[in-house]
């Protein structure tokens, strides 16, 4: 088979989950709708693999494939080149691979983790569409499909998000991604249109050719515009500042879920467009900028706010948003091998902690407060373990994965001198936070006097809700569909998702080896026919700054560690004094920096306010008063009169007919005389 | 004799007729003054027929009268329904169909 073939399959599988478990959600039973879900998105996986080999089996120049299923032949009369066409080229096979690997385990885990919740063949339906919609993104050969991916990924979002839609907390989080992301969506096709007013061509390689031949050359404004417009829609979709918002409140959805969210898909697409754009971004430099420091401001603020938050989800929501910023900064500084680096390994240990979340959720029945989690070491060991592997692969501890992807982000963007050097700095700082929040949730969850439920599962006995509650807002439900099911379950119960937890332990802890500075370069040597054109390809960090920075970067990681064990668990209580010592920032810290009071009053409330102005003055006056009203009273007033002749007297309406048959018969009469 | 003469009988008949459906109020009345308009008519059609020297207007005027007959059925029955229901035998009183 081709390799494009093996792509139209990878994308085809998800699509036939999606409508198997969606069509058929009322005969499936629970076991064939996981089963049918998983083996979708497995078979996706195989395939991604069979068109990775078939890819690295031709020449290194001939590695981006293009096939079109469908041209939508509007190229005749407006000149636009629209196919349903897909480019299939390292980094797209790369981002096949993460997205399918890893939403394979995630279905997995699934599997087990929503058992006893009604509505579970939708679930999967769902889930299923998400990673088709991503792959949809990732694998679209043009402008055209890419924007049709993305705008099927935020629908896939809202939809999973608000999985449980009786719960009032859960329905706002996915309205509010959804909207969020629509932001970004008119900002992506607002950037299109620039790129394709000068460059006539919708398919990435023509746009690419037309950069290089120099289409952008006397409009270079248009071309940053356009690209600053294209990152509008990369931060909401990997939820950068301004437009993070939406992704704490999406923790409102089922744990696998955001565990799809934030590893696999969906955040992930930010950086991949930025990459996959790079030639466009290496012609505006400008936008390239604002994107390593917009990246670089989200991992500072996000990295604060983790270190105050109480959910454990929102945590790692936050760790995420870090993480994201990351990849973008070093996407947007040109480190585009080290980005897709730091987005693979994370993917693994991401998901991984996610999953371990879950599993400590399972066992508070559904609470998520770190407040009330304490002493699950015992308890649970094997949770635990994922914790450490992951916690230890997130604040880059070597020989943890996060290690080296993180180091090499800092290293490139380090040597990039001038005032790069200033977002190395705060790449550093940020490192530090992230081991001190991660291993404080980690701390808190596991160390100290056990919890009861904690005591209650070391005899055995998962903890039980006697009333299910909203873990958000303390709302009672019950547990028909649209609310969580009445049983959780646990990692260490359930085969399915120790499997997916075991494989992801495995890879956040070795798949940094693929790419040591000095030892070796697979993911450098596969990308590089994808990114042979940048002028950044060959800006390799010498052997100082690679080594300084990961002493560095060791060192910090050991001393967050140190210092969440020293708060946490060394001297317990002395958190309560860093917060009254540092009580401002602790309230900034732990209000969000007051983003969404910030956005609610500059945007929504000047929103609403016009909204209801226009409704008060226009709709109510001109629309519903003068257009809906007036003809309603025209109709109604010629009916009226019309309906005056209905008397109802049948003498009346026999004279009327005689009349008007005397009436003719006279005209006849007078015009035949 | 001339055709006129049929005419005018057939007009008066007619008159008489109409007249008779617009001032009187009981149906069976009615239905009556219905049968002398659409007799006035054969009678012109029998005229005409005569007239022309052939049978088209006669199997006219046959074809109405199956029709009459027709009307009158249903019209007495319709009438016969009232009764039964105890409403008023007046087409003035019956007057629902109002716009």
């Amino acid at each position: 088979m081709s390799t494009t073939t093996w792509a139209w399959l990878v994308l085809l599988f998800p699509l036939l989950g999606t409508l198997i478990n969606g069509l058929g959600y009322r005969r499936l039973g629970r076991g064939a709708a996981g089963a049918i879900g998983t083996a979708a998105i497995g078979l996706a996986f195989v395939c991604a693999l069979g068109a990775l080999f078939s890819l690295q089996g031709h020449d290194a120049e001939h590695r981006e494939l293009v096939s079109s299923l469908w041209d939508y032949a509007v190229t005749g009369t407006s000149g636009v080149d629209a196919k349903l066409s897909i480019l299939v080229d390292p980094l797209s096979v790369y981002m096949m691979l993460v997205v399918t690997g890893i939403s394979t385990l995630i279905h997995l885990y699934s599997v087990s983790y929503m058992s006893s919740d009604h509505g579970y063949a939708r679930y999967f339906s769902y889930l299923n569409f998400f990673v088709f919609s991503m792959l949809v993104l990732v694998l679209g050969g043009n402008f055209l499909m890419l924007i049709v991916g993305w705008a099927f990924v935020g629908a896939a979002s809202y939809l999973l998000i608000s999985f449980w839609y009786r719960r009032g907390t859960a329905t706002q989080a996915g309205i509010k991604a959804f909207v969020i992301n629509v932001v970004g969506d008119v900002g992506l096709v607002l950037g299109t249109f620039f790129v394709l007013r000068y460059s006539g061509t919708l398919d990435f390689l023509g746009t690419f050719r037309a950069v290089e031949g120099g289409a952008f050359d006397a409009h270079n404004g248009a071309l940053v515009a356009g690209c600053l417009l294209i990152l509008v829609g990369a931060f909401a979709k990997s939820a950068q500042i301004p437009l993070h918002t939406w992704l704490p409140d999406a923790m409102e959805g089922p744990t696998p879920v955001s565990s799809l969210i934030h590893a696999a898909t969906m955040v992930t697409a930010g950086v991949y467009l930025i990459a996959r754009l790079h030639p466009l971004f290496e012609a505006a430099p400008a936008a390239a900028d604002t994107a390593a420091i917009v990246g670089c401001v989200t991992l500072l603020i996000a990295g604060t706010i983790a270190l105050t938050q109480t959910d454990i989800k929102r945590v790692i929501a936050y760790s995420t948003m870090s993480q994201i910023g990351y990849m973008i900064m070093a996407v947007g500084a040109g480190g585009y091998v080290a980005g897709l680096f730091h987005l693979m390994t994370h993917a693994f240990f991401k998901a991984l902690l996610f999953m371990a979340a879950g599993s400590i959720i399972g066992a508070m029945a559904g609470a998520q407060s770190l407040d009330k989690m304490s002493g699950f070491r015992k308890a649970m060991p094997f949770t635990f373990g994922c914790f450490v592997v992951g916690g230890l692969a997130l604040s880059g501890v070597p020989p943890f994965s996060g290690f080296f992807s993180k180091d090499e982000i800092l290293a490139f963007v380090g040597n990039r001198g001038g005032w790069f050097v200033a977002l190395y700095v705060v790449g550093y700082i940020g490192a530090f936070l992230t081991a001190v929040y991660t291993w404080r949730m980690i701390f808190r969850a596991f160390w100290g006097e056990p919890c009861a439920e904690a005591k209650e599962l070391e005899h055995g006995h998962l903890a039980h809700a006697e009333v299910p509650t909203n873990p958000a807002n303390g709302e009672v439900e019950d547990t028909d569909v649209g609310f969580p099911g009445p049983e959780h379950t646990i990692a260490e119960h359930a085969m399915p998702m120790k499997v997916a937890m075991t494989l992801l332990a495995i890879g956040a802890t070795v798949a940094g080896l693929v790419q040591i500075p000095n030892v070796d370069h697979v993911i450098t040597n596969f990308l590089e026919p994808t990114f042979a054109d940048s002028k950044y390809i060959h800006d390799e960090p010498g052997n100082s700054l690679t080594y300084f920075g990961m002493a560095l970067g060791t060192v910090l990681a050991l001393l967050g560690i140190a210092l969440a064990h020293r708060i946490w668990v060394a001297k317990p209580g002395s958190a309560a004094a860093w917060r009254t010592r540092f009580a401002p920032a602790y309230h900034l810290f732990v209000n969000k920096w007051w983003f969404d009071e910030a956005i609610d009053f500059f945007v929504v409330r000047p929103f609403a306010a016009f909204g209801n102005f226009s409704r008060r003055t226009f709709e109510r006056v001109v629309v519903e008063g003068t257009l809906v009203d007036g003809t309603t009273s025209v109709v109604r007033a010629g009916s009226a009169a019309v309906r005056a002749i209905q008397t109802g007297f049948l003498r009346y309406y026999a004279a009327l007919l005689l009349l008007g048959g005397a009436a003719v018969v006279l005209y006849f009469l007078i015009a035949s005389s | 004799m001339s055709i006129a003469w049929y005419l005018v009988v057939s007009a008066l008949i007619f008159c008489i007729g109409a007249g008779g459906v617009l001032v009187r109020r009981n149906p069976l009345v009615i239905l009556l003054c219905l049968e002398l308009m659409l007799n006035a008519a054969n009678l012109a059609l029998i005229a005409f027929s005569r007239m022309h020297g052939n049978s088209d207007g006669q199997i006219f005027a046959l074809i109405v009268l199956v029709v009459a007959a027709c009307e009158v059925t249903v019209g007495l029955g319709l009438i016969v329904a009232i009764f039964r229901r105890r409403l008023p035998i007046d087409v003035d009183e019956l007057r629902e169909l109002q716009g």
